[in-house]
């Protein structure tokens, strides 16, 4: 990590949106470039798409408090929806199909939010479960959401933006870089605003937060709303630039889980976590495998590996809980601190 | 409504009461943790599953049913116990959705060592009980079904005597009417917490037992949770009655709604109903059927 | 940050894979990427069908020194069924050189690499399941679900449930009832059970399962209502020994229901105890030892300690014995392919010429040792399944018996629909119908 301890120490003294800046330079004007298909297709397209849901569900529950384990039904709704407006809405510019599709997911979002007015912790949890299933039980059971496909499955349209065509896993890059850095964009401004103030005031006491004149319902729906919004253009992504091809079973309950382990170890209540988390569930159970072919391959058979994995991955959240429970943001910034303050001294 | 047949409604409805039962014991594994730790053990289906691949394991290598039985329940212990260390001790005072998250890290470790250790090939498991209907005036009713009642019905008597003449079960409910207070008076929490965690253990073996001779040994049986989880919406994930009575109401709705209104939705519908049912209850009674009512934050 | 330390990390992985590349690249080897499954909840399935596979492999370079000379070789890439690990392995194993065609056995998987494989030109292999419409070559070049598709395995099971009440003409008036799993595959073959109770006049019910079909209480009380004669069962995993257990429940004679592909296995029946003896299912692949080139496999390959299957009670399985023709299909492909290009290395698009000339009578599977294991295969450059024929298996608790004849689906009644579907599709994708000319040459 050579490379990062020389970028980084400058961030402590240089104004703050100097790394962002420097790292979007990088992924639009460098990786493009040397990325391979493989590190397109296989690691920063599902990272892209992950990490957008996780900006997402953060806003929910990081930030407004709300824990829903229904995320990946969102998604599904968001690409089934850009699916069908891109279809059907003959002459529908792309863009706005993936904005009406994050503003069916948000819709959808704000009816299953409904309990939420009621609920709270697990409860509140376990019946964000009925979307899920219902959700996928309603792509499966109307065929017309699939456009009577015999299979259930969609393919995506070419993504063509205003006469440009995104077709290469490079150019997809692009196409999702620029969705998932406009709506982070948007949602750093939007925890900085009295909207997300108002979310962190229901979260960490409602009852303050009615008497200081928040509309604790209201914030409650709109959490909802704009949480669903982004996981379901994430699930835009997830099928259109990343798998091109999706059923309604791949957006099932482990998705959900997935997307909630990333914003817990990436970190709650913040967005950078989301892209931390998101990495990390990426490329980890990535590394493990290979790792584990390389050194034991010889030795075990496949599934003696891969069953060993899954014992290593499991363990390693539970010790990272454990011992991180503030996520990867807090441990990423005390050695950032640390640095920072060698680097000061120096 | 004149040619309405009763005798097949009545079958369905003992049908589905009778699934019902075995959502609750699954769910009464879940409710025996939450209400001392306050924790959603997910992993109490990789538990379960464990717990029976154990056991048609040793039996098909040729280990006598009763000495496989306690072979079992006593690593079940050790397990719940080795659990209780390593995962909940260090997380004490964490948010609950940190603990949630680690019990989902832990159902891979138990589902990973479980297939490691046994394989992942599928089992039959008999548990000497022919799964045959017989006839009640009409209606078919499984001896399979009625043994499973049965045994879960003794289970049950069997934890509320255990929690209400013995010591340790004075002091579990103690914990969990107040931790703070049992704490104060020298109760000795991590010893609780080990005892619940091998009664939990106990429980994930007879659910596992009586739902792998239903489904047979296989990898899908960690997915019954998703039946218990309407349960325990439904009944307050911290009471064992509202989890009996939540299954109850839970296997009956939902097979009578599939029977008679699976036609108009085009079927399948209980792969939902089950959650939808409990959540419309909620927005009336929002702590279930006997959940305490308390303000908790996640 | 985080993307420059993932391009970090994804270097290192990618250092280790290119160590850790099995296939060197010299000359005269044809390579088999894996996206195999050993773990998760349908680790069975994979193990035996990875494991057949790969011993027919092992088999043909033991025995034979390879395919005219030309050294088979594989490598594995896990993916737990799961489509986005199946596409990561995908790209993983893409680099490697000399690659012949992709046999996933995951429909999900299979889906998600129609258009990198067709962009890439390699055949993708889905035997025995698979996209239906994709058997339409004109417009799936490289796709090919051999020997059977949902649609003919659908029009298999009618015309054995004929065959078993004397003819066609008796199915008029009888009553079967459809138990479908809860998802696009169950659902894929309702308008052709409605075709079909149309044509021969059967009373039809279809019934949803869902997913993941742990609990059918309410279906099977339904059934038992509806008293049909036949119950097809379509079922996916845990599905499939619960439906035979409830059957029993609730007093459904088992050796009246029939099973489809994907519930024909060890696996299914197993657990399901005896609730599962009589019960009868679909296959294109006969179980047993018995056959010359599973008893080849078992001398050559196991007995030298190179067998792939951890518990050699598992040879001549189901899903062992589905791998091993499979492992016949895709080395004759090679094979054909060789005669018109030559005895060497292959691309892609020269094996995918080989499996469309893929023409295996049953005397040229007496001679492979395979006789009786699979009955006969004829694809070509617009019918890529190449006209299967079905066999069906009874449970006896212990194994699967075979108990009728080699039964040929109704090709000819499901060709226009299948082209009605795929041309459909090359419509909304933009792609022109190939002709046999652009079939017959291939890119090296």
């Amino acid at each position: 990590m050579a490379s990062i301890a020389t970028v980084l120490p400058a961030s402590a003294t240089l104004p703050r949106w100097l790394a962002p800046v420097a790292l979007l330079a990088v992924a639009y004007l460098f990786v493009p470039f040397v990325g391979t298909s493989y590190l397109f297709e296989a690691i920063l397209l599902p990272f892209l798409a992950l990490s957008l849901a996780g900006v997402g569900l953060n806003l929910l529950t990081g930030y407004a408090g709300q824990v829903s384990l229904g995320s990946a039904a969102f998604m599904a709704v968001g690409a089934f929806a850009a699916y069908n407006f891109n279809l059907r809405v003959e002459g529908l510019p792309l863009v706005l199909s993936i904005v009406l599709a994050g503003f069916s997911a948000a819709a959808i979002g704000i009816v299953f939010g409904l309990p939420s007015l009621r609920l709270k912790g697990f409860y509140l949890a376990v019946s964000t479960l009925a979307a899920q299933f219902f959700v996928q039980w309603a792509l499966t059971k109307f065929g017309w959401f699939s456009n009577n496909s015999a299979s259930g499955v969609i393919d995506a349209p070419p993504l063509a933006i205003a006469g440009i065509t995104f077709e290469s896993a490079a150019d997809r890059y692009l196409f999702a870089l620029t969705i998932v850095t406009v709506l982070t964009f948007v949602a750093l401004r939007l925890v900085a605003s009295q909207t997300g103030r108002n979310f962190i005031a229901v979260r960490d006491n409602e009852t303050a937060a009615r008497i200081i004149g928040v509309p604790v319902l209201r914030t409650k729906l709109l959490a909802f709303a704009i949480s669903s919004f982004i996981i379901g253009v994430a699930g835009v992504l997830w099928a259109f630039a990343y798998l091109r091809t999706v059923e309604p079973a791949g957006f099932n309950l482990d998705r959900s889980f997935q997307v909630l382990f990333i914003i817990i170890i990436g970190g709650l209540a913040s967005i950078r976590g989301a892209f931390f988390g998101a990495a990390l569930i990426v490329v980890f159970p990535l590394v493990l495998s290979r790792l584990g072919a390389f050194f034991l391959g010889d030795i075990f058979d496949s599934g003696v590996l891969d069953m060993s994995q899954r014992i290593v991955l499991g363990g390693l959240i539970i010790l990272f809980l454990v011992l991180e429970p503030d996520g990867l943001v807090a441990l990423w910034d005390r050695n950032m601190r640390r640095f920072g303050s060698v680097f000061g001294r120096r | 409504m004149s040619d309405f047949d009763w005798l097949f409604f009545t079958e369905v409805l003992v049908g589905g009461l009778l699934s019902g039962v075995m959502y609750s014991l699954v769910a009464i594994g879940f409710v025996l943790i939450y209400k001392t730790s306050g924790v959603l053990n997910f992993a109490q289906g990789a538990l379960l599953l464990f717990a029976a691949l154990t056991f048609v394991s040793l039996v098909e290598r040729g280990v006598p049913f009763a000495l496989a039985l306690a072979v079992t329940f006593a690593l079940m212990v050790v397990i719940g116990i080795a659990i209780e260390r390593t995962v909940l001790r260090p997380l004490t005072n964490k948010p609950p959705i940190t603990l949630f998250m680690a019990t989902l890290g832990l159902s891979y470790v138990m589902e990973g060592a479980a297939q490691l250790v046994w394989g992942t090939q599928v089992h039959a498991l008999e548990l000497g009980i022919e799964d045959l209907p017989f006839d009640v005036g009409g209606v078919f009713i499984s001896q399979f079904d009625i043994f499973a009642a049965a045994v879960a019905a003794g289970m049950v008597a069997l934890l509320s005597v255990f929690f209400r003449y013995t010591r340790v079960g004075l002091a579990f409910r103690a914990v969990a009417d107040d931790q703070f207070a049992a704490l104060a008076v020298g109760l000795r929490l991590p010893w609780i917490w080990a005892t619940v965690w091998a009664t939990a253990g106990l429980v994930a073996l007879v659910a596992g037992l009586l739902w792998g001779a239903r489904l047979g040994v296989q990898f899908s049986l960690s997915l019954v949770v998703l039946k218990a989880l309407p349960v325990l919406v439904l009944g307050g994930f911290d009471s064992i009655l509202g989890a009996i009575v939540g299954g109850l109401l839970i296997g009956a709705s939902e097979k009578l709604a599939e029977v008679y209104l699976g036609d108009y939705f085009g079927g399948g519908i209980e792969s939902w109903f089950a959650y939808v049912a409990a959540l419309a209850f909620l927005l009336i009674r929002p702590s279930g059927l006997f959940g305490q009512k308390l303000v908790e934050r996640v | 940050m985080t993307i420059l330390s993932k391009f970090k990390i994804a270097a290192l992985a990618a250092g280790v894979a290119l160590t850790n590349a099995l296939p060197a690249a010299h000359a005269d080897e044809q390579y088999f990427p894996l996206q195999s499954y050993r773990v998760g909840p349908y680790a069975a399935g994979g193990t035996g069908f990875f494991g057949g596979f790969i011993d027919y492999l092992n088999l043909i370079n033991t025995r034979d020194g390879g395919v005219n000379g030309v050294k088979l070789t594989w490598s594995e890439a896990e993916t737990q069924y799961e489509v986005e690990r199946g596409v990561e392995a995908y790209e993983r194993l893409k680099s490697n050189p000399n690659v012949a065609a992709w046999n996933p056995l995951s429909v999900g998987i299979a889906y998600a690499m129609i258009d990198r494989i067709t962009a890439d030109k390699v055949p993708l292999i889905t035997i025995n399941h698979g996209r239906t419409d994709s058997t339409d070559g004109r417009v799936f070049p490289y796709v090919f679900p051999l020997l059977l598709n949902p649609y003919s395995e659908t029009s298999g099971i009618v015309n054995y449930i004929a065959s078993k009440e004397g003819g066609p003409e008796s199915l008029k008036g009888k009553k079967i009832v459809v138990l479908y799993h809860g998802s696009p595959y169950g659902k894929e073959t309702i308008p052709i059970y409605e075709l079909l109770a149309e044509k021969f006049g059967f009373e039809l019910q279809q019934i949803e399962v869902p997913h993941p079909g742990n609990e059918q209480q309410s279906q099977w009380l339904t059934i038992r209502r509806a008293k049909p004669d036949y119950v097809v069962l379509r079922g996916w995993g845990v599905m499939n020994p619960v439906a035979l257990k409830t059957a029993a429940k609730t007093g459904f004679p088992v050796d009246h229901i029939i099973g489809n592909v994907w519930s024909n296995s060890e696996e299914d029946v197993i657990p399901a105890g005896e609730a599962a003896k009589g019960y009868t299912a679909i296959t294109i692949q006969a179980s047993g030892t018995e056959y010359p080139v599973v008893k080849e496999i078992v001398s050559a390959v196991y007995d030298k300690g190179l067998g792939n299957l951890e518990d050699k009670n598992r040879i001549g399985s189901v899903y062992h014995n589905l791998g091993i023709v499979n492992g016949i299909l895709n080395v004759e492909a090679v094979r054909i392919a060789q005669e018109k290009f030559g005895n060497r290395t292959l691309t892609g698009d020269e094996v995918r010429w080989g499996f469309e000339h893929l023409e295996l009578d049953p005397a040229r599977v007496e001679a492979l040792g395979a006789k009786n294991l699979f009955h006969s295969i004829n694809v070509t450059w617009d019918n890529h399944e190449g006209n299967g024929y079905v066999t069906f298996q009874q449970w006896d608790g212990k194994k699967w018996n075979v108990v009728s004849d080699w039964i040929a689906p109704d090709w000819a009644l499901l060709r226009p629909i299948i082209e009605k579907s795929s041309e459909a599709y090359a419509e909304e994708k933009g792609i022109k119908l190939r002709t046999a000319e652009d079939a017959e040459a291939a890119t090296n």
